[in-house]
């Protein structure tokens, strides 16, 4: 079998970068090894509107939920209310990736990508030169080349396509957080607004969140830092969490997942491969949020493969303006947020109180995090001196 | 030696994104470990179900 491009990996980044190339007539195959694309679920599904909708037009059928903000609570209980929108026009959605997911690939397919499941990439097929001629892989039981002039590794947090193209995207503990879900019915869930919960206690180096999905319903996760983690923590952590505080929650569902916090990698390109969204660990460190900087990615990333493959380059020179294009943009807040995290994975509890505490006052609720951040630093410009360079 | 208990295993893969060896795959909904394993320990450390398990060791090397 032959294209121009095989990309790995079905996800919002691959789907995207698929869809792109397809519509420029380039001969594209994407490759996903789970039978049902989207399926199982590693998502807490919060995304922003305004981000969603300056990707695609979004299918009512892909959102669960709108919310009109974010409200975080710190250890000791103090709250506060973010990015409100009071213009009715909702900051966020939660969706329900399951149709999600398959929505991208559908639109990549109809472009005239041709997606295959069931099918996983085992290797790359080398050229004499070293460099990829596409991928071997294994399509349901049965060894099936793929030759092809570029390939896309989109194959998400336990990528290999970057490994075997001589970049080591491995994840150290400390860059990783793991995360377990439980898709709940509880009468306690706030169904407007998207709720974070910090403490050293409840979630070591990440956080307890409630994501609305209607009619009280809610993802309710935590995520905890690996190099603070213990074997099962995080579903024992979550279980604990429930039994505490949220006493008549019905579990209906669950999740376990990990995601890239490792902030931008040092290389994302060699001859003919690129890498796009958790693969190339460009999720954002903070939050943990990956859905539209893979997305982002994957339209980059299809617009330079685009161009390489017309002029003929598709060294890792020649598809540096990916690099370059990413890191010039979601780059940079995916590098400032990777300090943030630093800062805060190491802070007390008390610490984190007294951070609230500060902000009290001020009223926060049109802010987004950049905006609570400047307004953070000036309250506290000691304790948060090695964090004035984000504010610019 | 690195075990994993399937029953147990959410197949999510966060396993095989931090091993430096590439020794582990999530193939749909288990997990294969290959013998590059060189038991770091790192995979059992932020397990999310804790389904990993070295045996032989008291203590993982990372
Ligand atoms: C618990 C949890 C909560 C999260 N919450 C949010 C949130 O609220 N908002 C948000 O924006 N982000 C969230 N994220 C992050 C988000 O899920 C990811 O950033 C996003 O899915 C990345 O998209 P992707 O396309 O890069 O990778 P993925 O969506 O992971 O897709 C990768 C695909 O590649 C396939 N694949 C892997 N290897 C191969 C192979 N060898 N051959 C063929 N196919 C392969 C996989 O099966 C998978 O389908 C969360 C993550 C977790 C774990």
């Amino acid at each position: 079998m032959r294209c121009d491009v095989v990309v790995v990996g079905a996800g919002p980044a691959g789907s995207m970068a698929a869809r792109h190339m397809a519509e420029k007539g380039l001969d594209v195959v994407m490759l996903e090894k789970r039978q049902e694309i989207g399926d199982p679920v590693r998502c807490a599904e919060g995304v922003s509107k305004t981000g969603l909708r300056s990707l695609t037009d979004p299918d009512p059928r892909w959102i669960a939920a709108e919310v009109r903000g974010a409200r975080l609570h710190a250890p000791d209980g103090t709250t506060m209310v973010m990015s409100e929108d009071r213009s009715g026009n909702e900051v966020g959605y939660v969706l329900e990736r399951k149709i999600f997911d398959r929505g991208l690939a559908m639109q990549a397919a109809l472009a005239g990508a041709r997606v295959m499941v069931k099918t996983r990439a085992l290797d790359l097929l080398r050229r004499p030169d070293g460099s990829a001629g596409g991928v071997k892989a294994l399509r349901f039981g049965e060894v099936l080349p793929i030759e092809a002039d570029l390939v896309i590794g989109a194959d998400g947090v336990e990528s290999k396509v970057g490994r075997w193209a001589g970049i080591d995207t491995s994840l150290k503990p400390k860059d990783i957080e793991v995360c377990a879900q439980f898709l709940v019915y509880d009468p306690a869930v706030d169904d407007d607004y998207c709720e974070f919960f910090f403490g050293n206690d409840i979630a070591p180096g990440g956080y307890v969140w409630s994501f609305p999905k209607g009619r009280k319903l809610a993802n309710l996760g935590l995520g905890v830092l690996g190099s603070r983690c213990q074997p099962g923590a995080p579903v024992r952590l979550l279980r604990q969490y429930l039994e505490r505080n949220r006493p008549e929650a019905r579990v209906v569902e669950m999740v376990v997942g990990g995601v890239p916090v490792s902030g931008p990698i040092e290389r994302t390109v060699a001859d003919r491969m690129m890498l796009v969204g958790d693969s190339a660990r460009q999720s954002d460190p903070i939050t943990g949020g990956g859905i539209l900087n893979a997305m982002k990615a994957g339209v980059m990333a299809g617009d330079v493969a685009a161009v390489a493959i017309s002029d003929g380059d598709l060294s890792a020179a020649g598809l540096m303006p990916y690099e370059e294009k990413w890191r010039e943009t979601i780059g940079r807040q995916i590098a400032r947020h990777y300090q943030l995290k630093e800062f805060f994975s190491r802070q007390t509890d008390e610490d984190l109180n007294s951070l609230m505490h500060s902000m009290q006052s001020m009223d926060m609720s049109q802010m987004d995090l950049r905006g609570m951040l400047k307004v953070l630093i000036k309250l506290n410009p000691k304790k948060l001196w090695e964090l004035r360079n984000l504010v610019v | 030696m690195l075990t994993v208990d399937r029953y147990r295993c959410g197949y999510c893969g966060a396993c095989v994104g931090v091993c430096p060896e590439m020794a582990l795959e999530l193939v749909e909904t288990w997990i294969e470990i290959s013998p590059e394993c060189v038991e770091c320990g790192r995979c059992t450390k932020i397990c999310p179900t804790g389904a990993l398990e070295l045996s032989d060791k008291t203590e993982a090397r990372t």
